[in-house]
């Protein structure tokens, strides 16, 4: 009995370890929740037709070597529904997004082109507040904005306006991160508190009849990765911004390409009662939940304490924690020790976790 | 968090543990199936079986409202999402339970308007909001649930609201238990009661499982530690050789139920003759639908269902998994065509499934305990 069990689960890992094929009759809405749906559009469907080195780690930027300068590249869109919600909106997002996908591969964001996709009848008020909330999150976080473009589209084709950002930024010497430096008996940190964003903006939505007082975390995180550099720079292996998917999510994209396992604590993993709170009661579990100012950074166990010296000593890193370890098994896989003794997988979800009936 | 943090507190779960183990004699096997989907979610959320001695086995009982939907309900469900001018309403993890062709989530991508809710009064309100469309509340769960949909029909009936209906697939407990420990091929030794279900109907209608069948029924709460705890209670009754309905989640259910509830429930439905489970087959007596006096509200009546029946897949062993008779992992497609990401079976798609459930959160450390590692 054992045995077929170990075989059973033995072929699963094998199917798991398959490159996905993209082999969707349509697009659904879980394609674009950043989760295993999205995993295999991209890389079933874009990696393989756009197939090119920069490209293949499929990691938040790109790395480019442009004619000497080490660089990094990377776009992002943004469609939040509703447009403003507390601690953002989508203008501010659409400048943190791209500058965090930067500031996590280890580079220092420089500047940002942005696309606007706007609904005809948009009250002109609106734009002008994102792009006066544009300006800001772009002066602050130490980017310009250099390059733009306008569609209209008819109303009722569009949430009142998409942005999409690409950014370019300049890759820090003192680091190379890659996945595949993750070894055995790394430390895992997390720099703050989990599913601040994603749970404000759904009770923000106001179909919940929820209300509490949690803001979104917008914000960028460069401060908090250059002080990772400075600090452990040799021993930094990898950083990750936890946005759709959440850190569950993340982990599992390291574990896979790292091929390792990944151990977390759960109980030490950062989170703020009122969205443990309004987690548990939508049945949600926060780990797949959405951060737009938070990093995960994978460091040598040597090197831990310091790594969350440095990021704690930073605004937007005086919570953050060290969350859990690399193991050397189970491969590609999380695995959680819960506070209540016990241990699971935490696999990557289909699509946008659904609340469960009962 | 309080009223959470005390129900997950390690180190009493340690402790209990400790004294199930006492109480499991060397040399037996304890099979104990858990009814409810909540309670299987717990077990694997919490890894709760890491607490239990290898000899006490919980099997996953047929109780998640989704994964018993046949697949033809679900394509009638589609058909009824795809009329002009409807907007299809249901509980958020209804959407990607596979029909026969596809799930309401593909039928959303293919133009029908579909929309999750967290309560029948959302389905409501949407319908104040949109007075030029029909909207059709999908109904499903146990008792737990139908009061919800009873009342949101006697306010819809109240209001004279006209463009709201439901489509009830709302199930029974007591008849598919009964199916359940009349099939030969079950083995098992005592029952871990529904809590929430509970709430509504009491404990007593447990009551002819230790009369008739001779086993232990403990109604339990959805906490990890209200779960050691009932298993700690069954064990108990075993040890002593007792069979008897026990109440853990005291601080919630009533041993009468909740008459009030009741009531409405008898006001607003009526039995079925008969409905399909998925896996189990046809059980009489099993399900509700709309009561004469709320036909106006009855969506098969007011729409033309094609009322598809879907047998199930060949290959997929959804009943004897839903029954206890075989494991997730033994069953033919599991972890290979059957998966989350394209379920065959309904207990692969709900996280409550007992294949979902399994594959997501329990792989690893079963096998882990399994070679002693």
């Amino acid at each position: 009995m054992a045995d077929l069990e170990q075989e059973v689960l033995a072929r699963i890992e094998r199917q798991r370890r398959l490159k996905p094929r993209f082999r969707d009759e349509r697009i659904t809405m879980a394609h674009g929740a950043g989760m295993k749906a999205t995993h295999t559009l991209v890389a079933g469907l874009f990696e393989p037709s756009f197939s090119n080195e920069a490209l293949a780690d499929l990691s938040d930027a790109a790395k480019l070597e442009i004619a000497g300068a080490a660089l990094a590249f990377t776009t992002d869109a943004f469609v939040v529904k509703p447009l403003v919600f507390p601690g953002g909106s989508i203008g501010e997002l659409a400048v943190n997004g791209t500058v965090n996908d930067l500031a996590v591969s280890g580079a220092r964001p420089i500047a940002l082109s942005a696309a606007f996709v706007l609904e005809e009848g948009l009250d002109a008020d609106v734009l002008r507040a994102e792009v006066g909330a544009m300006a800001t999150a772009a002066e602050f976080a130490g980017v310009r904005i250099v390059a733009g473009d306008t569609k209209v589209v008819e109303r009722g084709k569009a949430d009142g306006m998409y942005i999409s950002t690409a950014g370019i930024g300049v890759r820090d010497p003192r680091v190379d991160l890659a996945a595949t430096s993750i070894r055995p008996g790394d430390r895992i940190l997390c720099s703050g508190t989990i599913g601040d964003h994603g749970t404000a903006v759904m009770l923000a939505r106001g179909e919940l009849e929820l209300d509490a007082d949690i803001d979104s975390d917008s914000a960028p995180v460069w401060n908090l990765a250059e002080s990772l550099i400075d600090r452990v720079a040799p021993s930094l292996r990898m950083m990750r911004d936890p946005t759709r998917g959440g850190v569950a999510t993340v982990l599992n994209e390291l574990a896979q390409d790292a091929d390792v396992g990944i151990v977390l604590q759960e109980d030490a993993v950062p989170l703020q009662p009122a969205v443990k709170g309004a987690c548990e009661i939508l049945g949600i579990d926060p780990m797949y939940v959405a951060n737009e100012g938070k990093l995960v950074a994978v460091v040598a166990p040597e090197a831990a304490d310091d790594a969350l010296t440095a990021l704690r000593s930073q605004p937007g890193g005086e919570q953050a924690a060290l969350i859990g370890e690399v193991a050397d098994e189970p491969q590609g896989m999380v695995l959680v020790r819960t506070g209540f003794g016990g241990t699971r997988i935490m696999d990557m979800l289909i699509g946008d976790p659904l609340p469960r009936i009962c | 968090m309080k009223f959470v943090d005390e129900f997950r507190d390690g180190d009493l779960a340690r402790s209990l543990a400790t004294q199930i183990a006492a109480l499991a004699e060397p040399g037996r096997h304890y099979k104990v199936m858990e009814v409810c989907g909540g309670h299987t979610h717990t077990i694997y959320k919490h890894g709760i079986e890491d607490h239990l001695p290898e000899t006490v086995e919980l099997v996953h009982g047929p109780g998640c409202p989704v994964c018993v939907i046949p697949m033809g309900r679900v394509d009638d469900a589609i058909a009824l999402a795809k009329l002009p001018d409807v907007i299809f309403t249901c509980f958020g993890d209804m959407m990607r339970v596979p029909g026969g062709d596809g799930s309401l989530i593909d039928a959303k991508a293919e133009g029908a308007d579909v929309r999750f809710v967290y309560s029948p009064l959302d389905a409501l309100k949407i319908a104040r909001k949109n007075p030029d469309k029909q909207v059709i509340f999908l109904a499903i769960g146990f008792e737990t649930t139908a009061p919800s949909t009873a009342l949101t029909l006697m306010r819809a009936k109240a209001e004279g609201l006209e463009n709201f209906s439901v489509m009830c697939n709302h199930v029974t407990i007591v008849p598919p238990l009964k199916a359940l420990l009349e099939s030969p091929d079950l083995r098992l030794d005592a029952f871990i009661g529904p809590g929430h279900v509970s709430t509504v109907v009491g404990c007593r209608p447990y009551e002819f499982i230790p009369a008739q069948y001779g086993q232990p029924v403990v109604v339990a709460g959805f906490e990890p530690l209200d779960l050691l705890q009932s298993i700690y209670m069954i064990m108990k009754q075993l040890g002593e050789g007792r069979a008897e309905v026990e109440n853990q989640y005291g601080r919630v259910v009533p041993w009468e139920g909740n008459m009030r509830a009741l009531d409405v429930l008898d006001e607003v439905f009526e039995l079925r003759p008969f409905f399909e489970w998925r896996g189990l087959g046809f059980i009489s007596q099993s399900a509700l639908k709309l009561s004469d006096a709320y036909a106006d509200f009855d969506a098969e009546l007011r729409f033309d269902v094609p009322g598809v029946r879907v047998a199930d897949p060949k290959a997929c062993q959804c009943g004897e998994v839903l029954k206890g008779v075989i494991k997730p992992w033994e069953c033919k497609v599991f972890g290979t065509a059957c998966t989350p990401e394209t379920p065959i079976g309904t207990c692969m798609v709900s996280s409550e499934g007992a294949c979902a459930a399994y594959y997501n959160f329990g792989r690893f450390a079963r096998s882990k305990a399994r070679t002693g590692s």
